[in-house]
């Protein structure tokens, strides 16, 4: 059966009403979190500041503390409440999204690390609009992904999943620019091989708000929509 | 000697990868979840309907119980989940003005056909009910009542019998030194073994078990899902419980019923991760309709 966001408002115990509603919003205040840190890691990728990408190297703990707090949260609610239904789902995959948007900390921070090396050895000559490009399309995935479970949206976190085959294309694209840019000139490995590593992130990301994605359709619907084409994961959400 | 390594080394991997995909396809048959489709079935429900005098209980009733299998009725108090059980062995053919229309096939005889010799139907389908009762004799008595009624008085029998019977409902361990003293001196949940050990006595093929647990503490509690699970591959099962964790814990199959209707029946897997109905999803999620 499906739900909507409102169908957890409706238990008899209002503590447990309260219980489910807070670990939701945790999640995605830690969702908010990630954006940020990605927004910024991204931010001073382009813009060759470590100051900023030294935040968020240093914020990155923030986010894991919130990982950790919330699956707590988890855990005891599974064992105090031992939910059913649409609740243990909302449950599974609220612990399950929370450690994608932990890895979406990871992999800011690791772009982050990236941008204080770029800093200080000199810019890459070329790679830059690619980032600009993808980082542009992953964060918006991320964003709709985050939205799509605070609405408990089956349309939106299907655009995510789509979006992500976009990016994986583009990713495969501008890697075969880079290279052959590389080759054209050695000189240049090293830094564009930084960049290279940043989009790597950056794609990656972009698989972690599909899997957020994923679980949204999971908790809505009730169907595991893991490891099936884009096709086939439509077929299964739009069905009643 | 160099070529013999590689094609050692080839071998093991091959090797390796054999094993993995046998791996992988025993797994794919343990997510395979059951389908009542393919199941043998103990009994079926088909139109039942049922009327306390004019008060009608149950609601064109239609449902397959699968045969060694543990099948739960799970709902509200008055929903009609102890009374549809109570239509599987003709108990409420003691109720004054009940009225059952429809029908319980057993093996394609109708439960309700005037054929039907009804102490002989309550031999193959046994029950338990929700507050132990034994009777008011030793335990070994307890368990040979039932052969005793049926003629049977050799004592090699009546004995083998008893500690079968008691080792089946796991309670020959704690009684075995004890068999001749009353049984009412035993603790609630041991008392309720009894009970199930005099109901296998007789070898039923289906176990009805009314709430067998709800007067029972945790651990005794778990005793008894325990048995019901060993139980199960020798008979067939269906239980009544108020609680929804226990019909997650030990069933097979669910049914939801609500007023007097199956509002739902399925897997147990799928009733409680991702039910079909609204009626079913707010009542095991504790919600308000």
């Amino acid at each position: 059966m499906a739900i909507n966001k409102d169908t957890y408002s409706h238990h008899i115990s209002q503590q447990f009403n309260d219980e489910l509603e807070d670990v939701k919003s945790r999640m995605l205040e830690m969702g908010g979190q990630a954006e940020r840190q990605l927004d910024d890691a991204i931010h001073a990728l382009i813009e060759a500041n470590s100051e900023l990408a030294g935040q968020v190297c240093e914020k990155d703990r923030q986010v894991n503390r919130m990982e950790v707090d919330i699956d707590e949260e988890c855990t005891r609610i599974l064992a105090r409440r031992q939910p059913a239904a649409s609740d243990l789902r909302l449950v599974m995959a609220i612990s399950k999204a929370i450690t994608d948007l932990e890895r979406v900390g990871d992999e800011s921070k690791r772009i982050a690390k990236l941008a204080i090396q770029l800093s200080e050895n000199g810019a890459a000559p070329k790679g830059y609009l690619e980032v600009r490009h993808i980082s542009e399309k992953v964060r918006q995935m991320l964003h709709m992904a985050l939205d799509a479970f605070a609405r408990f949206d089956v349309t939106i976190a299907l655009e995510v999943a789509r979006a992500d085959k976009d990016v994986d294309l583009e990713y495969a694209t501008s890697m075969r620019e880079l290279i052959t840019y590389m080759m054209e000139d050695p000189r240049s490995i090293s830094r564009v091989m930084h960049v290279i590593w940043a989009l790597r992130s950056l794609e990656r990301v972009g698989d972690h708000a599909r899997n957020i994605a994923e679980q949204v359709i999971y908790l809505v619907k009730g169907t595991d929509v893991r490891h099936i084409s884009y096709e086939q994961m439509a077929a299964q959400a739009q069905s009643e | 000697m160099s070529e013999t390594i590689v094609s050692e080394k080839n071998k093991t991997s091959t090797e390796h990868t054999k094993a993995h995909a046998i791996d992988l396809s025993a797994l794919d048959r343990q997510v395979q979840s059951l389908n009542i489709e393919q199941e043998a079935l103990a009994l079926r429900v088909e139109d039942l309907n049922l009327f306390y005098s004019e008060k009608q209980a149950l609601f064109n009733i239609g449902l397959d119980i699968p045969r060694q299998r543990v099948t739960a009725f799970i709902g509200p108090s008055g929903c009609g989940k102890s009374t549809l059980l109570r239509c599987f062995n003709r108990m409420n053919d003691l109720v004054d003005g009940c009225r059952i229309e429809g029908k319980i096939a057993l093996d394609e005889t109708n439960i309700y056909d005037k054929k039907v010799e009804v102490a002989e139907l309550r031999r193959r389908i046994g029950m338990v009910f929700q507050k132990p009762n034994p009777f008011p004799k030793s335990i070994y008595e307890n368990v040979a009542y039932g052969l005793r009624i049926q003629g049977i008085s050799k004592k090699r029998i009546l004995d083998d019998t008893v500690e079968w019977a008691l080792k089946g409902a796991a309670l020959w361990e704690e009684v075995k030194d004890r068999l001749y003293e009353n049984a009412l001196g035993l603790s609630g949940g041991q008392q309720q073994r009894l009970v199930i050990a005099r109901t296998i006595a007789v070898e039923p093929e289906v176990l009805l078990l009314d709430e067998p647990a709800s007067a029972l503490d945790p651990i005794s509690t778990l005793k008894i899902e325990e048995l019901i699970y060993e139980l199960k591959s020798k008979y067939t099962i269906v239980i009544v419980t108020h609680n929804m964790q226990q019909a997650a814990r030990v069933s097979d199959y669910t049914a939801f019923m609500y007023m007097g209707e199956m509002v739902e029946f399925g897997d147990t897997d799928t009733l409680f991760t991702n039910p079909n109905k609204k009626a079913t999803e707010d009542y095991i999620t504790g919600r308000y309709g």
